[in-house]
């Protein structure tokens, strides 16, 4: 039995992406959801750690002018070995950062397959697709699939209470 | 044989995993292909090992060795491209899979003898062939994933990318 033959479009469109490396495996992010890619280094003022989170994969934030943006480790996400991050993306429109080992290359696809319902789990949330690049097969993140409503949700009320807790202390501090 | 014989006969396909065959209705079964370089990446479907490139597609590789002889088997000589329903009768949603065999297929023509109730659900019927009763495989059922197949228990949520490549 043959599946009906790919419908040709008259024109591919291509699509801009960044291939990146989160410990030790491949992916691509479409380059329009990256508003910014910044080292690790240069965000050390920028950023604060959260303990006990709740979100294990979220272990700091990152204040961007009056936002705060949660910085999701890429290898703990994916369930991939522990690597040092290098790179932060800064994703648009989202309130994640996402911790990277580093950028491969900037490259553009022409075709991305639904990810084939065999898949079951939570790939189905991480990936919008897969895509042939010069005989390879590369997952493309949903820039929407690294923290969930809910998850964001929890990190803000966690980040409500510790502003309050941290008010209550300084007024406290003031009385006395 | 009489043509009414002859009509109760369905095309099938034989394939070998390790030291058993298993057949295949021909018509779920697009082609054999010899075994090509499989790409991983992080995914939690225990039963996917990665995917394939076919003739532009992009074809998930499903391990059914463990479900149907009680282990893995590394040995493979040839990928099983089947049609997959996803959607069932009134919504069929057909995709192809990937299934690692171990030897050589054969088609032969053989008469389908209907599963019986104790049967497991990855058994559509049997065959008899070359003096063997052989096993005919539901490939639906047999890539079956936790939400088509309620009744069996979803396998732990491990990272096939990490355990592959640890």
């Amino acid at each position: 039995m043959r599946l009906a033959p790919k419908a040709k479009s008259p024109a591919a469109k291509s699509e801009q992406i960044i291939l990146f490396r989160v410990g030790g495996a491949l992916f691509a992010v479409s380059s329009a959801s990256v508003q910014e890619v910044r080292s690790v280094d240069s965000l050390a003022g920028a950023s604060a750690e959260i303990k006990d989170s709740g979100v294990l994969k979220v272990r700091h934030l990152l204040q961007r002018g009056e936002q705060n943006l949660f910085v999701v480790n890429g290898t703990i996400h994916f369930g991939l070995p522990l690597t040092p991050g290098t790179l932060v993306f800064i994703l648009r429109q989202s309130r994640t950062a996402l911790l990277i080992d580093g950028i491969e290359k900037m490259t553009s696809m022409t075709h991305l397959q639904a990810l084939p319902l065999a898949f079951h789990g939570e790939e189905r949330q991480w990936y919008r697709g897969l895509t042939a690049l010069d005989q390879t097969v590369v997952p493309v993140v949903d820039p929407q699939g690294f923290l969930s409503e809910d998850e964001v949700a929890r990190l803000d009320n966690l980040l409500t209470q510790k502003v309050s807790a941290e008010a209550s202390v300084a007024s406290s501090g003031a009385l006395q | 044989m009489t043509v009414a014989a002859e009509l109760e006969l369905q095309s099938m396909v034989l394939l070998r995993l390790g030291e058993r065959r298993y057949a295949v209705v021909a018509t779920e079964i697009a082609e054999l292909v010899a075994p090509s370089r499989m790409f991983k990446f992080p995914h939690r479907s225990p039963k996917v090992e990665g995917v394939i490139l076919r003739r532009g597609r992009i074809v998930p590789v499903c391990e059914v060795a463990e479900r149907l002889l009680g282990k893995k088997i590394s040995a493979r000589r040839f990928y099983l491209i089947a049609v997959r329903n996803y959607g069932g009768h009134k919504a069929p949603h057909k995709e192809w899979v990937a299934i690692p065999v171990t030897g050589e297929c054969e088609l032969i023509n053989a008469e389908i003898t209907g599963p019986s109730a104790s049967d497991a659900p990855h058994i559509a019927g049997w065959i008899s062939h070359d003096g063997n009763v052989i096993e005919v495989l539901d490939i639906s059922a047999l890539t079956a994933r936790p939400e088509d197949e309620p009744a069996f228990p979803a396998a732990g949520a491990t990272n096939t990318f990490v355990e592959a490549n640890s």
